[in-house]
């Protein structure tokens, strides 16, 4: 049973990612007032980034790509046999770990400030993570996601400004504007792509599937503040998603100072206080 | 399995755009294509800043002693199968140029060309013709396992 769904979690989750990705830039086009790339177009780039040559310019650098994408399959798997929370943030972190490894690998400026940015990032939006993760936890009393699935209201009741808090560091972990800027999505040129400028080919098109299965991961850890409902939560989860274009669209990139600071003052104190809140509702 | 993969290389081109010292007159052209009025993200078309990543290089303006190791170094950095477009008179022949005495002439001296589009500045509907040819080129390419030539 457990092997059923983790195949199906490995084959499916790339499916979701892509078409959200094509949906995406669908919704972008649109905004802009363009006709846009056809739904299918993201599966078309990666299958053509596989048939093309792979230039490595360091021995390690592909093995890093590979092990961005093994992780954070590891990740999702991990979140669908419903495990533990805190594990599934340290892995996480491990894949975001090998992205950086590999823009740190290879001898380019542009990919070096690349990784430190998105190290800053790391910075910024893990507390909220693991605030988010915590916040659960003291209402339901346990970090697997079995438990939490099991109580019968809905988190997002408790935690309303953990939810918000979480939402503002998806648009960093998604890599949208205003917080594009260790690398871009498409169209955009933010340190001429910063973190995946050194990596071509099959290399890159493992990063693309990779960011398609963290992106499926985050959506899902979204939908698990309203989990006792799957209309609501598959709801929640699409108003999430439309948002995050939304303000892709309409921000500026802003510099990493600004990011920093909004998460960790007003973002973390919004944080604090959800989390002291449901600590005496439920342990006091 | 290798007919998806060849189908997919030709509904994803992605351009860089490399500038060898032109009036902007074709550069301007270039990026009109982008705009909501030709819109060539309908294509799959993005223009990305990286050689790394792209199938199509776009040239605009006339190669000369300064810009032709730099035009060399672009080129060689792109990813197999790759192809070349050169945009407006000054790249094709090196236009009213031609002849100078700093110039090359055409950047076909300096990097293999596919397809030449002429124009001054060429127009964007010329130049997304001349993009959607060199597809077709890449498409050969694939087919026939051609190597690099450069």
């Amino acid at each position: 049973m457990n092997i059923q769904i983790i195949a199906a979690t490995i084959l499916l989750a790339p499916v979701i990612g892509g078409l959200i990705a094509g949906i995406d830039r669908i919704i972008t086009a649109r905004m802009q007032h363009r006709v846009g790339p056809p739904l299918l177009q993201p599966f078309y780039d990666v299958l053509k980034l596989l048939g093309k040559e792979n230039i490595a310019v360091t021995n390690d650098q592909s093995l890093y790509a590979v092990l961005y994408l093994v992780f954070n399959v590891i990740t999702l798997v991990m979140f669908v046999l419903q495990m533990d929370l805190l594990l599934i943030l340290f892995m996480l972190l491990l894949a975001v770990a090998s992205l950086v490894l590999g823009a740190m690998s290879a001898n380019s400026p542009f990919s070096k400030i690349g990784a430190q940015r998105e190290l800053i990032a790391i910075l910024a939006y893990e507390p909220i993570l693991i605030s988010s993760v915590v916040g659960m936890y003291f209402v339901t009393g346990s970090f697997s996601i079995s438990r939490i699935l099991q109580i019968d209201r809905m988190l997002f009741i408790d935690l309303p400004l953990l939810f918000i808090a979480f939402t503002y560091v998806l648009t960093i972990k998604l890599r949208k504007s205003p917080f594009d800027f260790s690398t871009s999505h498409h169209g955009h040129q933010e340190l001429v792509k910063g973190l995946t400028i050194e990596y071509s080919g099959p290399s890159l098109a493992m990063i693309e599937i990779a960011h398609w299965y963290e992106t499926v991961l985050l959506l899902l850890f979204a939908g698990l503040f309203f989990a006792n409902n799957l209309y609501v939560a598959v709801a929640a989860i699409a108003i999430c998603y439309f948002a995050e274009i939304l303000v892709d669209n309409i921000a500026a990139r802003l510099t990493w100072q600004i990011m920093l600071k909004s998460t960790w003052i007003p973002g973390l104190l919004i944080a604090v206080v959800n989390m002291v809140w449901v600590y005496i509702k439920y342990h006091v | 399995m290798m007919g998806i993969l060849q189908t997919a290389a030709t509904k994803s081109p992605w351009i860089v755009h490399f500038d060898c010292g032109s009036c902007n007159g074709c550069d301007i052209e270039i990026l009109a294509c982008l705009t909501p009025l030709y819109d060539v993200e309908r294509f799959g078309v993005l223009n990305v800043g990286n050689p790394k990543h792209a199938d199509i290089l776009v040239v605009s303006g006339t190669a000369n002693y300064r810009n032709a190791r730099v035009l060399r170094n672009v080129y060689d950095q792109m990813p197999w199968p790759k192809a070349v477009v050169a945009v407006g008179a000054c790249a094709s022949t090196g236009g009213i140029f031609r002849n100078c005495y700093n110039t090359l002439g055409g950047v076909d001296k300096v990097i293999p060309v596919d397809v030449y589009v002429p124009g001054c500045a060429a127009k964007p509907e010329a130049i997304m013709e001349g993009v959607l040819q060199a597809v077709q080129v890449l498409e050969k390419r694939k087919e026939t396992g051609e190597t690099y030539a450069g």
